[in-house]
C-alpha cells in the first residue's frame, strides 16, 4: 500500500502496518507452536498422546488476549475514520460524476465542467490484436485526456455521483475510494501534501469497460491552479462543444453494442 | 428383544433390499447414501467447470494486453466462474457430505425426509444447465458480477430471466436439504447421543442449516426485486423511479455473509473430525468448539455492510460494523487454537485427510489475518475491490472450505467404497496443491496493495509480474486436481487395498462401527453410544 501524499493517507496506511505487524506476531507464535507439535509430537518420533481435552484457564487466556488485541488496534482505527469522514469547510468543491465509462469533473465554484476518458494511445492499444505491445505505451490503461487538477494544499471536497450505473472513484495515493451511485451524492475530502500526478481507477465493476476508465489527479502549486482555472475558462466555449460531440458518439456507440 | 428385533431385520433383508439396478438406483433413489453420491459427483463435476473458467480468466491475466477474450465475456467468466463455485461447487460437495455423513454419525437409518432429499438434489442438474445455457443466449451469460448489483445487472441480454431462475433453483434446493438436515438431527439421533455428544461435523452442519434456512429466502427476495424492477414497472433499486441501489446491497450481503459462513461451518466440522484422529487425541474443548461456531453464526447476521465501507454509510454505521466484524476473531481464534492444542502432544501421523487438515488450519489462519485487516475500516476502504479482497476470499475459500473438503472425502472415501485410495498419489495431490494455491493467490496480496482493481480483463504493465505468477500457479493447481479425480475413480473401482470398518487407527464416531463399505442400509435398529465412539 503506498504511503500516499496526504494526511489521512499517511494515517491509513499506518493502520495498515500496524495491523500488518500484529497479524505477524500472532502468525509467527501461533505457527511456532503449530510446527513444533508436528515435529515433536509425531508417532514416528514414538510421542505417545496425551488425553487432556479441556483447560478452561488456558481457554480464558487464549479468549481474553485477543479481545485486548483488537481493542488496541479498534481505538486508532475509529480515530482516523471519524476524521475521515469530517468533510466540512472545504477549500474548494469538485463534483465527480461516473459514467460508463469515463468520469466527469465539475468545479462549481469555477464554472469549469469537462469529461476524462480513457487517453487514445492506450485506448488503441487494449484493443485485441492491437499490434501495440503495452510496455510501449507510458501509463499503460492509467492515462486519461483530461486529468482533475486541484491545488495542493487545499482541503478539496470531492462531491460523487453516477448517471448510469455504480461505479467507484479510487485513487491509492490520497487514500480515497468512493462508491458513484445514481441517485446519491457521496462526499469525500483530501489534502494533498505534495504535487504530482496521481493515478487511479474505477474500482467496482460498471460493465464492459470497467477496466478503462482510469482517474487521475494532477496536483499543482496553488499559481499553477489558478492560471489553469484561467486557461480553462478561455478556452470553455470550444471545450463544451468538443465534449457535447464526444459524449453523443460514445452514447450512439454504446447504442449500438447494446443493440437498442 | 435384541434377537427378535435382529430376526425380523433379516426377514425384511431378504425381502427386498439393495439398490434397484440401474439408472432408477439414481433417478428415483431416496437413499442418503446414493444422494449423498450424486451431490458429490455433481459437485466436482462442477468444480471442473468452474475451474475451467477460472483458467480462462487466468490465461487472460497472464500478460498486459488482451489476448484471448473480449472484455465483456471476461466479466461472464468472473461472473459464473463465481456463481458455479459458491452454489455449484462448494455447497453441494458439504451436502453431499452431509447426506452420507450424518446419518451415519448420529445413528440414524436414512435422512428423515427421503423424498425431499431426492428432489434437493434433482433441481441441482437442471438449475445448473439453465445457468450454463445463459453462455449461448442473445448477449451472453449475466456479466455484472455474481453479487448482482443493479442498476448494472439489469444491463443484462436475454440471460437476465433464466439467471435468476437458476439462482431460485438452487435455493429451493439448499432450503429443502437444510430442512433435512435440521429435522433429521434433531429427530433421529440414537437415543443416548445427546446435542452435545455429537460429532462436530454434524454440529456444523447443524448451525449451517439453520442459517440456510435463514437466508436463501433473502436472496430469493433481492432477486426476485430484481426480476419486477426488470420487466413489471417497479423501482426498488432504481433510482429514478425514488428506489435505492444501495438497499439492494443491504439485503444482498444480509444474505451474503450468513453465506460466506454456510461454506465454511462444515469445514470448521470435518477439520475437528479429522485432526483428533490423526492426533490420536480427543478433540480439545468440545463445548468450546460448539459454542464458538454458534457465535460465528450469530455474529454473521450483524457485520454485513462491512461488504460496503465505500457506499457512503452514516459514521456510526461505519463503526458499528467495524466492531462487529472484529469480534468474529474472537470465536475463530478459539477454533483455531483449540485445533492446535489438539495436536499438542498428540500421537501424529500425517496420512493424506491430515495433511489437508493442516493445510487447512494454517492456510485458513492466513485467510483470518487478512479478514482482519479488511476489517479495519480505513484500510478497507484502500483494500475494498482490489485484488487484496480476491486473495482474501480465495484464502478461505479455497485452502478453506475446498481443502476441508479434500480432507473430509480422503477421509471417508475408504469408508464409502471399501478401498483405500491410493496414498502416494493422495500425498502427491496434497503436496501441489498446497504449493500451487499459494503459488496462485499469495501474489494477489501484492497485487491489491499495489492498486490493482478486481474484475479486470487487462492491467497497467506495472502489476505484470505477479499476474504472470498467480497464472503459473492456477495451472498447476487446476492439472493437479487430475490427480485428485483418479485416485477417487481408482477407489471407486476398488483398486486398492480393502479397507477395514475402522479404517484409521481407532477413530471415534458411530460411522467406523458399520462394515467398510457402508452397507446400503445401516442403523436400522438404532445403535449404543458406547464410551468407546463417544466424543465426550
Amino acid at each position: 500500500m503506498p504511503q500516499g501524499v496526504s494526511e489521512m493517507s499517511l494515517q491509513t496506511y499506518r493502520l495498515h502496518m500496524q495491523v500488518f505487524w500484529w497479524c505477524v506476531a500472532i502468525g509467527i507464535v501461533v505457527f511456532a507452536v503449530m510446527i513444533y507439535t508436528m515435529v515433536k509430537h509425531r508417532r514416528s518420533r514414538g510421542h505417545q498422546a496425551a488425553q487432556f481435552h479441556h483447560n478452561t484457564k488456558l481457554e480464558v487466556v487464549w479468549t481474553a488476549i485477543p479481545v485486548l488485541i483488537l481493542l488496541i488496534m479498534a481505538v486508532p482505527a475509529a480515530e482516523t475514520l471519524v476524521e475521515l469522514e469530517y468533510n466540512q469547510n472545504p477549500d474548494l468543491t469538485v463534483v465527480v460524476t461516473g459514467y460508463q465509462w469515463r468520469w466527469h469533473y465539475d468545479y462549481p465554484d469555477h464554472d469549469i465542467s469537462f469529461f476524462s476518458s480513457l487517453d487514445a494511445r492506450s485506448n488503441q492499444a487494449r484493443r485485441k490484436r492491437s499490434g501495440i505491445d503495452p510496455y510501449q505505451v507510458e501509463n499503460y490503461l492509467l492515462e486519461v485526456d483530461n486529468p482533475l487538477v486541484v491545488p495542493r494544499g487545499a482541503k478539496v471536497r470531492v462531491l460523487i455521483t453516477s448517471k448510469d450505473v455504480i461505479h467507484a472513484w479510487w485513487v491509492p495515493a490520497l487514500a480515497i475510494k468512493k462508491d458513484a451511485i445514481p441517485g446519491f451524492m457521496n462526499a469525500v475530502w483530501f489534502r494533498a501534501e505534495e504535487s504530482g500526478t496521481y493515478r487511479g481507477q474505477c474500482a467496482e465493476l460498471c460493465g464492459m469497460d470497467h477496466a478503462y476508465m482510469p482517474v487521475v489527479v494532477e496536483v499543482v502549486e496553488p499559481e499553477a491552479f489558478a492560471a489553469w482555472v484561467e486557461a480553462q475558462r478561455g478556452g470553455e466555449a470550444a471545450q463544451a462543444a468538443s465534449d457535447q460531440a464526444a459524449a453523443a458518439t460514445r452514447i450512439a456507440a454504446r447504442h449500438d453494442i447494446a443493440g437498442d | 428383544m435384541t434377537t427378535a428385533v435382529a430376526d425380523a431385520h433379516l426377514a425384511h433383508d431378504a425381502e427386498h433390499h439393495g439398490p434397484p439396478a440401474g439408472w432408477r438406483r439414481w433417478v428415483f433413489s431416496t437413499n442418503h447414501k446414493d444422494i449423498g453420491t450424486m451431490y458429490l459427483v455433481f459437485s466436482l463435476l462442477m468444480f471442473m467447470i468452474g475451474g475451467a473458467l477460472a483458467l480462462a480468466i487466468r490465461a487472460e491475466l497472464f500478460s498486459p494486453g488482451l489476448q484471448f477474450v473480449e472484455p465483456h465475456f471476461f466479466n461472464q467468466l468472473t461472473t459464473m466462474h463465481a456463481l458455479i463455485m459458491i452454489f455449484g461447487a462448494v455447497m453441494p460437495a458439504m451436502v453431499g457430505l452431509a447426506n452420507w455423513m450424518i446419518p451415519l454419525q448420529i445413528g440414524a437409518p436414512d435422512m428423515a425426509l427421503p423424498r425431499m432429499n431426492n428432489l434437493s438434489f434433482w433441481i441441482l442438474p437442471f438449475a445448473f444447465t439453465l445457468l450454463l445455457s445463459t453462455f449461448f443466449m442473445d448477449g451472453g451469460a449475466a456479466a455484472g458480477g455474481w453479487t448482482m448489483y443493479p442498476p448494472l445487472a439489469l444491463q443484462a441480454g436475454d440471460s437476465f430471466p433464466f439467471t435468476i431462475f437458476s439462482i431460485h433453483l438452487m435455493g429451493m434446493s439448499s432450503i429443502m436439504g437444510a430442512i433435512n438436515v435440521i429435522v433429521t438431527i434433531l429427530n433421529m439421533r440414537a437415543p443416548d447421543m445427546t446435542l452435545l455428544k455429537m460429532p462436530m461435523f454434524v454440529w456444523g452442519w447443524l448451525i449451517t442449516a439453520y442459517l440456510l434456512l435463514a437466508v436463501m429466502p433473502v436472496l430469493a427476495g433481492a432477486v426476485t426485486m430484481l426480476l419486477t424492477d426488470q420487466f413489471f414497472g417497479t423501482s426498488f433499486f432504481l433510482a429514478a423511479g425514488g428506489g435505492d441501489p444501495v438497499m439492494y446491497q443491504h439485503i444482498f450481503w444480509f444474505f451474503g455473509h450468513p453465506e460466506v459462513y454456510i461454506m465454511i461451518l462444515p469445514a470448521f466440522g470435518i477439520v475437528s473430525e479429522v485432526i483428533p484422529t490423526f492426533a490420536r487425541k480427543p478433540l480439545f474443548g468440545h463445548e468450546s468448539m460448539v459454542y464458538a461456531m454458534s457465535c460465528i453464526a450469530f455474529l454473521s447476521f450483524v457485520v454485513w455492510a462491512h461488504h460496503m465501507f465505500t457506499v457512503g454509510m452514516p459514521l456510526t454505521g461505519q463503526l458499528f460494523f467495524m466492531f462487529a466484524t472484529m469480534l468474529i476473531a474472537v470465536p475463530t481464534g478459539v477454533k483455531v487454537f483449540n485445533w492446535t492444542a489438539t495436536m499438542w502432544r498428540g500421537s501424529m501421523t500425517f496420512e493424506t485427510p491430515m495433511l489437508f487438515a493442516i493445510a487447512f488450519l494454517f492456510l485458513f489462519t492466513i485467510g483470518g489475518f487478512s479478514g482482519l485487516m479488511v476489517a479495519i475500516v480505513p484500510a478497507d476502504i484502500q483494500y475494498h475491490d482490489s485484488y487484496f479482497v480476491v486473495a482474501h476470499f480465495h484464502y478461505v475459500l479455497v485452502p478453506g472450505s475446498v481443502f476441508a473438503i479434500f480432507a473430509a472425502v480422503y477421509y471417508w472415501l475408504p469408508k464409502w467404497t471399501g478401498t483405500m485410495y491410493n496414498e502416494k498419489l493422495g500425498k502427491l495431490h496434497f503436496w501441489l496443491s498446497t504449493i500451487f494455491v499459494n503459488i496462485l493467490f499469495f501474489p494477489m496480496h501484492f497485487l491489491g496493495l499495489a492498486g490493482m482493481p478486481r474484475r479486470i480483463p487487462d492491467y497497467s504493465t506495472q502489476f505484470a509480474d505477479f499476474n504472470a505468477v498467480a497464472t503459473i500457479g492456477a495451472i498447476g493447481f487446476g492439472l493437479s486436481q487430475l490427480i485428485f479425480i483418479w485416485v477417487v475413480i481408482q477407489a471407486i473401482r476398488g483398486k486398492g487395498e480393502r479397507a477395514s470398518a475402522k479404517v484409521w487407527d481407532n477413530p471415534k464416531g458411530l460411522e467406523w462401527t458399520v462394515p467398510s463399505p457402508a452397507p446400503h442400509h445401516t442403523f436400522e435398529t438404532p445403535p449404543k453410544v458406547s464410551t468407546e465412539v463417544a466424543f465426550q
